[in-house]
């Protein structure tokens, strides 16, 4: 028994932070709301830094340029993305379309797109049969889509195009239609199960990171925002305010963890276990996202203060890949039957 | 990462499901916080002592096992799970024992330790007074030196302590210079309850057990052997014993995952009517005990590879203590109109024990420091906030 990571994933953890708070500071996450439709991640440096430190190809097979690795290496990893909300579709790339592709995929489809998504060179999107609307889609040079009873793959430039507005400007959401001769088939549909369940996961993981953020700059502001002459964060009620959201946090975390660990070893209990990570992950980092916007007061109700980005990512993330309600009725279903 | 156990781990684990279905009372013994009960639950100490059950965790000289922490974890998940009876004999295991380790002389452990593993002595806590609760460290009973007799007279009162109507000693805080500022000046005492000049009433519990007590010291004599630390040092050893109370070993996650077992049973039994809030109470309540036991599992990683969780054993309390009352109220819930039946009535749903745990439940966001404290500390301590 040994419930932690080891050195080599946290060394990787910490280069992936430090990289990103580089690369993918409030800039980035600014030019992603303020980019025209056709441009969506500006110059790619972002996604070649992370394709250079072999994110990208964590779960690429090794024989296709990748690193071969799984859910437990990598969720440390979607953490640090959620920390920074990168906008990048980089749980669909790496978390749900690489390893489909490699566990599904014809071989000559394989070939085509697992080395591209190791090298940086193609985002692949989306589409499951619950969330019909696709992430990331104008950016995408592959979606896949789980038509329920089965997996098809369409080329990016293919794709017909409708955006939809979300409230996290970050987030490019698009109705997506092809003409069917476009489409190829990739794989069965009950591959489509573990893609969803891998969303779920990286999504869970990103919104640790998020809250993990929220939590962060708030008690920093909290510490020297003053009045009664005193710093705001003396004051009992806003202490328990952010001792209520680092315990619901620091529970959520270990129960993502766990969902990566029983992914990775392909346990029984994986689906319901990824469910109970997404509840968590949602309900916490929504919890902490209001306690954050409460103890910041009117600053934070402002686009002109940067903890909106991240709540809004919050709102959006935690009904995406299915929200607390579904996850929470999943585990039901298993534990006190339907 | 590895969640599994290893072999050496299962066997134990085998040995202590054995000894259980062999040895655990087939009827639930009477509550443990009521003269009968109590007595009838020191016999179930003694039996669980005989066979070298009652203290896993601690070396083999004192009675124990040497088992790991994670063998510990074991046994407790075990234990609760064969629906085993309450340990009486806990605050002296878990909170006064660590200290021990810890702080006491090799004499005292010597004499204390093995006569708390076979529960010949049965320990209760001193610390909360009339007048200081959350504020501990504002306690005024005091210790006065006595030279001639060379030890301490104890004059004051001592309050909410739990089974103090049964049990044979105390540990607790008295003031023996009153001159130090509030938390100097403290020594950690050990006093037989048979000594000259204490008294011990018992008080009716909310559930109506006499389950808590009030003491009495009236210049009551204990010599020098019965300090716990040194002389003047006594919140420093106190603060040892309440993180152990606030932390796991007072509660493991095997409690709570038994408990929202007998949680989904009860869904099973008495669920088809309740509707959806109380399905999703009740699938809460079951994976927040999961939560719980995954949280636990990397904190004694930590604790086991040398990171010390320190002040984060307050999330803890927070978790389990607020968790417990979710589960009792989801149980309550299901039972609707049958949850108020108790004890004998004819009617009572597995003999009324939701309501008798609910009512115990609401104690635990008060004990060990009350929820508002703990959130001070986590504030203060993890998070950095400033105290004032």
């Amino acid at each position: 028994m040994r419930f932690a990571f080891t050195e080599d994933q946290l060394l990787f953890r910490d280069a992936v932070r430090d990289a990103l708070a580089k690369e993918a500071g409030p800039d980035h996450l600014r030019a992603a709301w303020e980019a025209p439709t056709a441009a969506p991640f500006g110059d790619r440096k972002v996604w070649s830094t992370l394709a250079d430190m072999g994110v990208l190809g964590l779960t690429v097979p090794e024989a296709h340029g990748g690193m071969g690795m799984n859910e437990l290496d990598l969720v440390l990893l979607l953490e640090e993305t959620g920390r920074v909300a990168l906008p990048e579709p980089i749980v669909e790339t790496v978390a749900v379309a690489a390893p489909l592709l490699a566990a599904v995929a014809p071989a000559e489809l394989q070939a085509e797109w697992l080395p591209r998504i190791a090298a940086g060179d193609a985002v692949i999107a989306y589409r499951s049969a619950t969330q019909p609307l696709v992430l990331g889609a104008d950016a995408a040079d592959l979606l896949i889509v789980d038509g329920g009873d089965g997996l098809v793959a369409v080329p990016g430039h293919a794709l017909h195009l409708e955006r939809q507005t979300s409230v996290d400007g970050a987030r490019r959401l698009f109705a997506a239609t092809w003409t069917p001769s476009d489409a190829v088939v990739l794989g069965p549909g009950s591959a489509a199960a573990t893609a969803f369940d891998r969303g779920a996961l990286g999504s869970a993981a990103q919104l640790l990171g998020l809250a993990q953020h929220l939590l962060d700059v708030t008690v920093g502001y909290v510490k020297q925002r003053e009045q009664f002459g005193v710093p705001i964060g003396s004051f009992q009620a806003v202490k328990h305010h952010l001792a209520d959201a680092l315990l619901q946090l620091e529970f959520a975390r270990p129960v993502v963890y766990r969902a990566a660990y029983s992914m990775a070893h392909g346990l029984d209990t994986r689906s319901r276990d990824v469910s109970m990570a997404k509840c968590y992950a949602s309900d916490a980092a929504t919890f902490v996202a209001r306690q954050a916007l409460q103890c910041h007061g009117a600053i934070a109700y402002t686009v002109e203060y940067d903890l909106h980005l991240w709540m809004k990512r919050v709102w959006a993330l935690s009904a995406s890949w299915g929200d607390a309600a579904f996850h929470r009725e999943r585990v039901a279903i298993d534990v006190l039957g339907s | 990462m590895d969640l599994t156990f290893g072999d050496e781990d299962e066997a134990f684990r085998a040995e202590c499901r054995a000894w259980l279905a062999a040895n655990v009372p087939a009827a639930p013994l009477p509550s443990g916080d009521t003269s009968d009960g109590f007595a009838q639950h020191v016999e179930w100490e003694k039996l669980l002592f005989a066979d070298r059950w009652s203290v896993v965790s601690w070396p083999e000289e004192y009675g124990g096992r040497g088992a790991s922490l994670w063998q510990w974890l074991i046994f407790e998940e075990e234990y609760y799970r064969a629906g085993a009876p309450q340990r009486v004999t806990q605050n002296g295991i878990f909170l006064l024992a660590p200290t021990f380790f810890e702080f006491g002389t090799q004499e005292q452990k010597d004499h204390y330790l093995p006569r708390m593993a076979a529960a010949d002595d049965l320990w209760c806590q001193g610390w909360s007074e009339p007048n200081a609760g959350s504020d501990l460290a504002g306690i005024t009973s005091r210790a006065v030196r006595d030279e001639a007799m060379g030890g301490w007279r104890l004059t004051g009162q001592k309050t909410w302590t739990t089974r103090g109507a049964f049990c044979t000693d105390l540990f607790g805080l008295f003031r023996t210079d009153p001159e130090a500022s509030r938390h100097k000046g403290l020594t950690y005492f050990l006093v037989p309850l048979d000594t000259e000049g204490v008294t011990v009433r018992g008080v009716g519990r909310l559930d109506g057990d006499e389950g808590f007590a009030e003491v009495f010291f009236e210049d009551a004599f204990v010599p020098d052997a019965n300090i716990l630390g040194d002389v003047h040092q006594g919140w420093g050893v106190a603060m040892a014993t309440t993180s152990s109370e606030r932390g796991l070993t007072l509660r493991s996650p095997g409690r709570f995952m038994a408990a929202t077992a007998r949680l989904v049973d009860l869904y099973r039994r008495h669920g088809a009517t309740g509707g959806a809030t109380l399905r999703d109470q009740v699938i809460q309540a079951w994976m927040d005990a999961e939560a719980y036991q995954l949280y636990t599992l990397r904190d004694v990683t930590d604790i086991v590879e040398g990171r010390s969780p320190g002040a984060r054993s307050s999330l803890n309390k927070l978790w389990w203590s607020e968790m417990d009352v979710r589960i009792h109220e989801a149980a309550l819930g299901l039972l609707g109109p049958l949850g108020e039946l108790v004890d004998d009535a004819p009617d009572a749903v597995d003999a009324g024990a939701w309501m008798k745990g609910f009512q115990f439940s609401l104690s635990g966001p008060i004990y060990a420091g009350t929820n508002e404290i703990q959130r001070n500390i986590v504030a203060e301590r993890v998070l950095g906030l400033p105290r004032k």
